[in-house]
């Protein structure tokens, strides 16, 4: 069982969450589960409930999984992916509402630190406009 | 109750307290247990060096000086490590700063 919170970045652009994804690797570190998708199936802008599901998956942790996400569609694909989650891990995974990079260094130091779910989300969500 | 153990230190680096030392500083301060504040004023407003968001909202340049405080069972610890970390120009050559 891992003992992170773990993050994911989805965005329109396969490079924006790559290079998301890197500057999270590159600042916070190797030690948190971190996960990425970007583009629709055909390899478009866009995105892709299947994809975000799978990066869900990829970085499942039994504390639970923050999504950054950046524009519109991102977020409501991100909503449905949770949606259609097994019951039992439905509850543990939250979309954060917050600046996709920002967000996601945030969210990944807080979760470094052994943060609960909530608190990642909530640190995430400090630097939103109020 | 103990007293805040306090020391000031002075920003070197020629970019100043930016993103990548931020986290490094907030992930060195989670890994000690007593309450940590960080101000650029001595006069505050302290904000928890152990919040990223709080950290990175400082945004100390170079010249500026940064007080720290600490108040707990290792804050004499947390005091040298955190202001050794800024004194040394964030430790940029080494990649992970809580084993040093």
């Amino acid at each position: 069982m891992n003992k992170k919170v773990g993050i994911v970045i989805v965005s329109h652009s396969l490079d924006i969450a790559k290079g998301t994804a890197d500057m999270v690797r590159n600042m916070v570190g190797s030690g948190i589960p971190l996960a990425y998708c970007g583009g629709n199936s055909d390899g478009g802008l866009g995105t892709s409930v299947e994809k975000i599901q799978s990066a869900i998956n990829e970085a499942w942790s039994d504390r639970g999984v923050a999504i950054l996400v950046d524009l519109g569609g991102a977020e409501t694909n991100s909503e449905m992916a949770v949606e259609m989650l097994p019951e039992n891990r439905r509850s543990k995974v939250v979309v954060c509402n917050a600046p996709i990079v920002e967000g996601a260094v945030m969210a990944a130091t807080e979760a470094w630190g052994g943060a609960s779910l909530e608190e990642v989300k909530r640190t995430a969500e400090e630097l939103s406009p109020q | 109750m103990k007293d805040w153990i306090n020391r000031s230190v002075v920003v070197t680096h020629d970019i100043g307290l930016h993103a990548r030392p931020s986290v490094k500083f907030t992930k060195l301060a989670k890994g000690f247990s007593c309450s940590i504040e960080v101000a650029d004023a001595l006069v505050g407003p302290w904000s928890n060096a152990k919040s990223i968001v709080k950290v990175m909202g400082i945004k100390a340049g170079q010249g500026a000086t940064l007080y720290l405080r600490a108040k707990g069972p290792d804050a004499q610890a947390a005091i040298t490590a955190l202001s050794g970390f800024v004194a040394s120009e964030f430790d940029e050559d080494r990649t992970d700063v809580a084993s040093g």
